[in-house]
């Protein structure tokens, strides 16, 4: 394969996998975060055996459905998609990134799959007892895949606990505990989540206030966005203290992404953060700046010193980091010491292969550099990774004050007749998706191009296939995943219509 | 335990899992059925109900087989999903469209039309299963590719490249050395899709209270069943009389050898034993179905399917067998011991293993809660959370 061909399909295999897990995405937090809601709804009808409770657990319960069948639908291709389009990496680092997800299989999916049936068949068939219980099974169930799938996801970014074995020519795994317990994938997990929770409190919100504002099921209503007030706000001040620790680990894990992030080109000690500007071209991005806030940001220090993609692309002595172009003839070493080593191997030269292997040892943590031909290549796209942090954190606090803001309206009463209130609470979910797709846009855009961080680039990751095969799948799921968007929505907006069966609240 | 100890341990695991999975698609085989032994749409709705509360265990199995053949046998999963790239494909396609429409078919405002749904179903049934079975058969009949672990270095060429521009779907034409390769391939495919239809009617028989369906089911059942019993026969004889691919276990080298399956049989006499009893339960289940309509049949025959099928993997799998050769390079074949993980990952797998037992324990209560009672048009009728 050319040059040209194979960017080709690096681009397509990317596409198809940032338009799988995007789409995968707008039903996963959802899942996440409603589960509890609709759990404690559960509780609560169970507890007082109030008919009321029953009919508003039931209505969101068909949402939930509504939304799970999909979130599986689209999750399938993502367990597969690892094999079918990134197949030299499910190769090189199976080893560990195999582990979670079987592990993700064998203890989420059943879990959430089985309870999620009883849950919604249960009504009159299986005891009360065991139906309540298999309703919160069902949500810790989902929280549990959340768990390994993001630990996966995790590691790619910070790959712990692992060694490269030259003899089978991939990473394997080393311990177990480092991989799943990295500050990494820790803070990835708690940030998800709690998003998540953040996501569906807005979801209910939202369907509340459009029945407030059309003058329906008024105390249902209220109920539930007083219910969805309190647990978002609890979930927003979380997300923005996972979110700050988020960042802190990308500063030591990927000092380049949270460069893009910040769109800082040249770092310096004491360094200001940006709250609302624009991102330059090769210059520091300008705006209304916090000083000295990036460098606490990311060393805990008000002094600390934060490298931008400058430093990082031509090195900088006095703080001790690499230049790029070091670093890639570090990982051409490694990688002609492993054609060596194992050229050695064969033709039973065990002392060149000896010498061999302490090189490419030695070189390995700058392996991924080694395919590369041109510094830049290691600069992520700036502009979509600072725009797409920019605004996640700038709703983010959003959310935080506008949370506050409607919780106090309820208490005093005010909240039904506060115009302004309604119709911001009505748009609430979009915003919420907005800023939940951004994360992950930050997330993997800022770490190109690794698919491993330093260890492998894209291009060595993916399938050696056509690039026709993947664009005739791309489509092929734009449609499929289009069609079925459309088809969930279309039911949601008919049940949400319909109303929860509440004769008696009726307006 | 040695390295060799756990791969065969995960072999052994694989296997149950492929044998579950194929047991379960008796939902697959069910939806194949509905329009040919519903009358009317109550009936219709009826049976789909009936194999829709238990959907979610196929789809499910199949997302953990794939999961636990990544954890366990890593260059399997990196060569058969991205090298059979469009077979797989379209098994995931098919499941795709098939998750959604059990919730979504009977809903106000899905868009597509019930109709759609309904024919989604029909898809995956027929789909799932044949590609599935055809898949499964190139695990003895091989497949074209080229494994070269060194190029993880050498961006023009992948670990494993697939020779073919079909990428696996030459499973349905392929020849080796003027062997009928495909004959082996589609005879199997076909007695998967059978089996499921099978299964299917006797999940009816076990799970519907109508004694309308219960005469239409028994009556296809027998069609189906002869069916089955053709193409399976054909695939065993094929196996049984053709050459293997085997393994020397000195040098690792790979060969052809003679008869290498019925060997296999032979030489693992244990395994032989769960291969005829798993085929009598079979066809023990398949009399009581499909003469005396008998709801019990559906438990003969599904014990028998996961027996069958794990003996068939592994035949594939021990006694020095390549379990996915490779005909455009014998040498890439690939085997328990070359393609297995790291015995520190097998050994942590293994632990996360031991909870198996209690995964099925608690799907199988689940199961008997929501199945206590057959279930009938009124019900359906009652309840708005049915399908
Ligand atoms: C933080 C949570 C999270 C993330 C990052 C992902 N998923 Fe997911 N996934 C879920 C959380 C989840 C869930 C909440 O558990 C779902 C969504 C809706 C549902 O029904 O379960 C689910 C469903 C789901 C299913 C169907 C499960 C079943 O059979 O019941 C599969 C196979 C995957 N996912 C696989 C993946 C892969 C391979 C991902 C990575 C690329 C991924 N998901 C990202
Ligand atoms: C769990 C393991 C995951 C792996 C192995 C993985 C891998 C990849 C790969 C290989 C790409 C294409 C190349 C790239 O752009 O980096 C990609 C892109 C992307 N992924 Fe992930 N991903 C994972 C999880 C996720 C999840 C869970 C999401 C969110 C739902 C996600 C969101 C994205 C997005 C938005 C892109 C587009 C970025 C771009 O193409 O530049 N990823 N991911
Ligand atoms: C309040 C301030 C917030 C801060 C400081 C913040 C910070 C971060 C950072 C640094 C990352 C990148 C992590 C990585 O690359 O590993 C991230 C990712 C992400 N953010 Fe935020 N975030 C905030 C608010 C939000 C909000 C409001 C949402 C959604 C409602 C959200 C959803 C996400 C998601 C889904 C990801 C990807 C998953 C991950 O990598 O953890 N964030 N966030």
């Amino acid at each position: 394969m050319n040059e040209h061909l194979l960017s080709a399909l690096v681009d397509w295999s990317r596409a198809q996998f940032a338009l799988t897990a995007l789409y995968h995405w707008i039903f996963v937090p959802l899942t996440l975060g409603f589960g509890f809601i609709i759990a404690f709804m559960h509780t609560i009808y169970a507890k007082t055996g109030d008919e009321k409770w029953k009919e508003t657990t039931k209505f969101w319960m068909k949402l939930f459905a509504v939304n799970f069948a999909i979130g599986v639908a689209t999750g399938i291709i993502l367990e597969f998609q690892f094999g079918t389009n990134w197949s030299n990496y499910s190769w090189f680092v199976g080893d560990i990134f195999g582990a979670p997800l079987a592990i993700e299989g064998i203890f989420a999916f059943f879990m959430e799959s089985t309870f999620f049936a009883v849950m919604i068949f249960g009504w009159g068939r299986v005891n009360k007892k065991f139906h309540l219980v298999s309703t919160w099974l069902t949500a810790i169930g989902t929280n549990l895949s959340a768990i390994w799938i993001l630990i996966a996801n995790a590691w790619m970014q910070d790959p712990a606990g692992t060694v490269f074995n030259p003899a089978t020519g991939r990473n394997e795994m080393a311990s177990f505990a480092d991989v799943v317990f990295s500050e990494t994938a820790v803070n990835k997990f708690l940030h998800t989540i709690s998003q998540a929770y953040l996501l569906a409190s807005f979801f209910v919100i939202t369907v509340g206030a459009w029945y407030l504002i059309k003058n329906r099921h008024i105390l249902f209503a209220k109920r539930s966005v007083l219910i969805a007030t309190v647990f978002g706000l609890l979930a927003s001040i979380l997300v923005a203290i996972t979110g700050d620790g988020s960042a802190y680990n990308v500063a030591k894990k990927q000092p380049m992404k949270l460069a893009a992030m910040e769109g800082l080109y040249d770092g310096t000690s004491n360094c200001s953060l940006v709250i609302v500007g624009v991102a330059n071209d090769n210059k520091n991005a300008s705006g209304i700046k916090m000083p000295g806030f990036l460098s606490y940001l990311a060393t805990r220090d008000f002094d600390g010193f934060v490298p931008g993609v400058n430093d990082l692309l031509n090195g900088n002595a006095e703080q001790g980091i690499k230049s790029t172009e070091e670093r890639m003839e570090s990982g051409k070493l490694a990688i002609a010491a492993f054609k060596d080593y194992n050229d050695a191997l064969k033709s039973g030269d065990t002392a060149k292969a000896s010498e061999s292997k302490k090189i490419l040892l030695d070189n390995y943590n700058n392996f991924g550099y080694g395919y590369l031909k041109d510094k830049s290549e290691v600069v992520p796209p700036v502009g979509i990774t600072f725009y797409s942090f920019h605004l996640m954190v700038g709703l983010g606090f959003y959310f935080i004050l506008f949370l506050a803001w409607i919780l106090y309206l309820q208490m005093k009463d005010k909240y039904i007749k506060n115009k302004l209130a309604l119709k911001l609470s009505f748009i609430g979910i979009i915003l919420a998706y907005v800023a939940t797709e951004l994360g992950w846009i930050v997330a993997e855009v800022g770490r190109q191009p690794w698919t491993i961080q330093d260890i492998l680039p894209t291009s060595a990751s993916v399938s050696d296939i056509g690039t026709g095969n993947v664009q005739t799948t791309f489509f092929m799921f734009l449609a499929i995943f289009t069609a079925l968007l459309i088809a969930e929505l279309g039911i949601m907006f008919k049940i949400i219509k319909k109303g929860p069966n509440l004769k008696e609240e009726e307006v | 335990m040695s390295i060799l100890g756990l791969q065969q341990y995960w072999w052994i695991l694989i296997s149950i899992l492929a044998a579950a999975f194929v047991f379960l698609t008796f939902v697959q085989g069910g939806q194949t059925l509905v329009s040919q032994l519903a009358k009317n749409e109550k009936e219709r709705s009826l049976l789909i109900n009936s194999i829709g509360r238990r959907w979610d265990l196929t789809f499910t199995s199949l997302v953990v087989f794939g999961g636990a053949f990544f954890a366990s046998f890593p260059l399997f999963y990196s060569t058969s999903f991205g090298g059979a790239y469009w077979v797989w494909m379209i098994i995931l396609f098919s499941f795709i469209i098939q998750a959604v429409s059990y919730e979504y078919r009977n809903k106000a405002g899905n868009f597509l039309g019930q109709k759609t749904y309904d024919t989604f179903l029909v898809i995956n049934g027929v789909i799932a299963t044949v590609l599935i079975g055809a898949a499964v058969g190139t695990f003895f009949t091989g497949s074209n590719f080229i494994i070269n672990k060194v190029n993880i270095i050498n961006l023009s060429e992948g670990v494993s490249k697939w020779t073919t521009g079909t990428h696996g779907l030459e499973a349905v034409w392929a020849t080796f050395n003027g062997y009928p390769s495909f004959l082996v391939n589609l005879s199997l495919a076909l007695a998967v899709l059978f089996l499921s239809r099978v299964l299917g009617g006797m999940y009816f028989l076990f799970s519907v209270d109508n004694t309308d369906i219960i005469e239409r089911t028994t009556k296809l059942l027998k069609k189906c069943s002869i069916m089955f019993l053709v193409f399976f026969l054909l695939f065993l004889g094929l196996i049984l009389t053709k050459e293997g691919f085997a393994v020397n276990p000195d040098t690792k080298e790979i060969f052809m050898e003679k008869y290498k399956y019925l060997h296999n049989l032979l030489n693992m006499p244990m395994v032989l034993i769960i291969l005829l009893i798993g085929v009598v339960l079979v066809l023990y289940g398949i009399f009581k179905g499909a003469f005396k309509s008998s709801s019990n049949a559906f438990w003969f025959t599904g014990t028998g399917t996961v027996l069958a099928v794990m003996a068939l993997f592994m035949v594939a799998g021990f006694n020095n067998t390549s379990y996915y050769p490779s005909v455009a390079d014998l040498q890439s074949s690939l085997t328990i011991e070359n393609s297995s993980s790291s015995k520190f990952t097998l050994i942590v797998m293994s632990y996360v293993s031991l909870a198996m037992p209690f995964v099925i324990g608690y799907i199988f209560i689940a199961w008997r809660s929501l199945t206590r009672k057959k279930i009938t048009i009124e019900e359906i009728e009652n309840d708005k959370m049915s399908y």
